[in-house]
């Protein structure tokens, strides 16, 4: 089972901007490497990452085999209304992962 | 007398050489597959992005350390100057490199709603190199930013163990 690490505050003003902080672990296998008898490892990697904010998408990224293992990504959004943010890992192999956390906007 | 020397070739001797062969030439690609990118692949995937656009340099920062001992997880923090207004705003930071297996890193799409124009994250280079991260406005206009990383331990391609 993949563990996540979501740092979102609980609490905010109304207009507020700020910054979420996600970590999904994941091996972020990336298809370049060989085992010692020379085979290639095949690629396994997330792809996708997506944040919606009360069901509106705020944030999104494409992910390669550039980014570290345990992809660890941090962005602003505006602190408009309480509620819940989402967070949506997908990748190879059927890869999909989701977690929450909720905010009290005051 | 070609033909005929052929014709007494054993069929089951020929599919052994046949895939001999195939398997050689397997191993071949695998060995001249460039085991980087290059400013070219970085180039022209640029160029998938920006179509023909002109990417202009300023209003990017791109933070990464200078001098970096392990490159499998080099921090990266993309900042672009914009008043992220529903008017003006940034719609997408793009990252790229020219001597990884492949030249993106990441894109990163956002809007007036993230308030910063700011992301974060953890990259893996594979050798001293020069990243780029290209802004892309909502006025369709594009901006750019580089960085040089020297880098002592290379990350992607050690053996797995």
């Amino acid at each position: 089972m993949p563990s996540t690490l979501i740092n979102v505050p609980p609490t905010a003003k109304r207009g507020d901007i700020i910054e979420i902080k996600t970590l999904m672990s994941h091996i972020m296998e990336t298809g370049y490497r060989h085992t010692e008898t020379g085979a290639v490892v095949p690629r396994n990697i997330i792809t996708g990452f997506r944040c919606r904010y009360n069901g509106v998408e705020v944030f999104r990224a494409d992910l390669f085999p550039a980014f570290s293992a345990n992809p660890f990504i941090s962005f602003f959004t505006v602190a408009t209304d309480s509620g819940r943010f989402e967070f949506e890992w997908t990748g190879d192999n059927g890869f999909q992962e989701t977690a929450t956390a909720d905010i009290t906007v005051s | 007398m070609t033909r005929t020397a052929m014709h007494d070739i054993d069929p089951a001797d020929r599919r052994r050489f046949l895939v001999l062969g195939s398997s050689a030439a397997m191993v071949a690609l695998v060995g001249l597959r460039p085991a980087q990118a290059t400013p070219d692949t970085m180039k022209a995937a640029i160029r998938d992005v920006v179509k023909d656009a002109v990417v202009r340099v300023g209003r990017v920062k791109l933070d990464v350390p200078p001098l970096v001992e392990n490159g499998n997880t080099v921090p990266l923090t993309v900042t672009v100057s914009s008043p992220m207004t529903a008017a003006d705003h940034v719609v997408s930071i793009y990252v790229f490199n020219e001597k990884n297996p492949q030249p993106n890193v990441g894109n990163f799409h956002l809007g007036p709603r993230a308030g910063r124009a700011q992301v974060s994250t953890r990259i893996r280079l594979a050798d001293t190199q020069t990243l780029t991260a290209i802004a892309k406005l909502s006025d369709g206009s594009l901006w750019s930013a580089t960085a040089d990383v020297v880098v002592t331990l290379a990350a992607c391609t050690e053996e797995a163990s």
